[in-house]
């Protein structure tokens, strides 16, 4: 089979590769949108079922499209997020193919050759937009565990029912982590939940969502080469938030309220004992100083800008509660644990890039999405790309707007460097 | 930390650690460092301990001197208390590496420090090392820190500077965390 030409491979049709569609449809920059399932996959299929997003409705901001209901203050459920996306496809008209896994990409002549399973593609630019959390990360320590423990990691979890009675592991304490210790701690299995980094973060603040102050104080827009240490905070964990239509905030203090014990980061495994870190205290201790900096940059910012009188007055949460000496270790053999579950954090799938375009840790070379090694070739939808809120629904938009223009750029300079050749 | 104008000096050379972090990423395998001590029995409990040598940056490399330290048990151990006992070695490492991680972090912070004092206690039940009890653990059952620093910065950032240096500290990491420890006979 010949290979189609296009001008620009668009890989993924999540949030950042429709962003990225109705951008260069814009400016009638030919191209295809492939996609490996439906329309935002990963949300369909790979996510827990109670999970909502962490944003609120209105912060879905997609050029060309937003929040059209009128509960701009909730939270989507993954069938709302879905829909939500599969009509962003349709009043855009992306020009998408799904159920079309990519299994290569190599750079070709002056352009790109993709192989899918639906046959190949030709051409001058690709986007690599199929998201940040396509694998569920799983420390090696748990290859040690014994085998009477059952495991899941967090793109295997679905709901409570699907583990067996007893008590529960939870290795993570960040939004995933935090939600799965609520929802099964209340589903009555006795949950712990090993906490290592993590952001504490309070759901509303003054009367309003976090998300709106960090989105009005200029805090999201906060730019990539504008801040201390890229690499710290591309790495950085999700705020721990959730999205309830009570609005609640899901810190360490509430789970704990609940009855769920914490434990310091698992930090090793021996002779069928696992062992936790004594560093929990700190940890508590930073995550508790961390989000009194960022209040306080909030209140700064309400002052400066005159909402004092019209938002509630400011407050502090209670320094997160932990207990006088943690337990350091756990007969992992005991009975008292039957299942762990790692919601240690998620990392990309990019085993179909057939490019030299990677760091010694594996990661795409960039600056700001636009690839180091591969011209005419940009990477979306990762934390931080560009903007502290280039990995939220609402962030997309920017970045798909600078990097099709910098795409739209690079083409007009390889056209006007072929007609230079041809004169 | 808005303008890059350094004011605070605490006499740690913050620039040539940043530009460590630069030149270590583009060569990993010189990052990796060896520390040594090797340790003589004199007589009873007594022992000496001698720091000379260490590996880093792809070599060896010597301290400016050679560092003894001796190590006894105290009367109440029925000993001759001729050093400090190996327990307070550790408190001795814990809190001189969290200390040194303060002023470093002070630096990097332009915060200008006058004075820091640390006081450390590890709380022990000896029935373990007694061999009385097997429940009870041998080492600390903990440890408590208390500092007492007067710089120039709000309380808040300089409890921001006692978490940080604890998160970036050697032997805070040694002792929170399990090692794996390989002891041969030759």
């Amino acid at each position: 089979m010949t290979a189609r030409t296009t001008t620009t491979v668009v890989i993924g049709g999540g949030q950042a590769g429709l962003a990225m569609s109705r951008c260069l449809t814009e400016r009638s920059i030919d191209h295809v949108v492939l996609e490996r399932g439906e329309v935002a996959n990963s949300w369909r299929t790979e996510r827990w079922d109670s999970l909502r997003l962490l944003t609120p409705n209105w912060q879905s901001r997609l050029p060309g499209f937003g929040y059209e209901g009128d509960d701009p203050d909730g939270y989507r459920t993954m069938p709302e997020i879905v829909a939500f996306l599969d009509r962003y496809a349709e009043v855009i008209s992306a020009p998408i193919e799904t159920n079309t896994t990519v299994t290569s990409l190599r750079s070709v002549d002056a352009g790109y050759l993709v192989s899918t399973d639906q046959g190949e593609w030709r051409c001058q630019t690709v986007v690599l937009a199929s998201g940040a959390c396509n694998i569920a990360r799983v420390p090696a320590l748990s290859e040690a565990l014994p085998s009477e423990i059952a495991t899941l990691d967090s793109m295997q979890y679905r709901n409570p029912e699907q583990l067996g009675p007893g008590g529960v592991m939870i290795v993570g304490a960040s939004a995933t982590g935090t939600q799965f210790a609520d929802e099964i701690h209340r589903s009555g299995r006795p949950v712990t939940i090993s906490v290592g980094e993590h952001i504490r973060a309070p759901r509303v603040y003054r009367g309003r969502d976090l998300e709106w102050w960090m989105d009005a104080a200029g805090i999201l827009d906060e730019r990539y080469d504008e801040i201390e240490d890229i690499n710290r905070a591309r790495k950085l964990p999700s705020l721990q938030l959730t999205g309830t239509p009570e609005r609640t905030t899901l810190d360490l203090n509430a789970l704990t309220a609940t009855g769920v014990k914490l434990i310091g980061r698992f930090a090793g495994i021996n002779d069928g004992k696992a062992q936790f870190s004594g560093s929990l205290r700190n940890q508590c201790a930073m995550s508790d100083l961390k989000m009194g900096r960022l209040l306080d940059t909030i209140d700064e910012w309400a002052s400066e800008n005159g909402l004092d009188g019209e938002v509630e007055v400011p407050h502090r949460l209670d320094p997160t509660d932990v207990e006088a000496s943690p337990p350091l270790g756990m007969n992992l053999t005991s009975g008292e644990i039957k299942t762990i579950i790692w919601a240690t954090g998620y990392r990309p799938d990019n085993s179909w890039l057939d490019m030299p375009v990677f760091d010694r840790k594996g990661r795409i070379r960039h600056d700001g999405g636009i690839l180091d090694d591969a011209p005419g070739a940009y990477l979306m939808g990762i934390q931080f790309l560009r903007r502290r809120k280039s990995a939220l629904l609402d962030g997309v938009g920017d970045d798909a707007r600078d990097l099709c223009a910098h795409l739209a750029a690079y083409l007009d300079g390889q056209a006007r460097a072929n007609r230079g050749a041809a004169n | 930390m808005a303008d890059n104008q350094t004011t605070a000096n605490n006499g740690v050379n913050v620039q040539a650690l940043l530009d460590a972090r630069v030149a270590l990423a583009d060569a990993p395998e010189a990052a990796k460092f060896t520390w040594s001590a090797s340790c003589e029995w004199k007589d009873g409990t007594f022992s000496e301990s001698t720091v000379e040598g260490y590996f880093g940056l792809g070599e060896n490399h010597k301290h400016k001197t050679v560092f003894k330290f001796d190590a006894d048990h105290p009367a109440v151990f029925a000993s001759e208390d001729r050093g400090a006992t190996p327990v307070e070695y550790v408190l001795v490492g814990l809190a001189s590496c969290l200390t040194a991680g303060i002023a470093a972090v002070a630096q990097n912070r332009d915060i200008q420090l006058r004075s820091v004092t640390s006081t450390l206690e590890g709380g022990m039940d000896i029935q373990g090392i007694l061999g009385m009890d097997s429940d009870i653990r041998n080492g600390f059952d903990g440890i408590k820190v208390s500092y007492k620093i007067d710089a120039d910065a709000s309380q808040k950032d300089i409890e921001a500077l006692v978490a940080q240096s604890q998160k970036r500290s050697a032997v805070y990491d040694i002792v929170t965390n399990p090692t794996n420890i390989t002891v041969e006979v030759n």
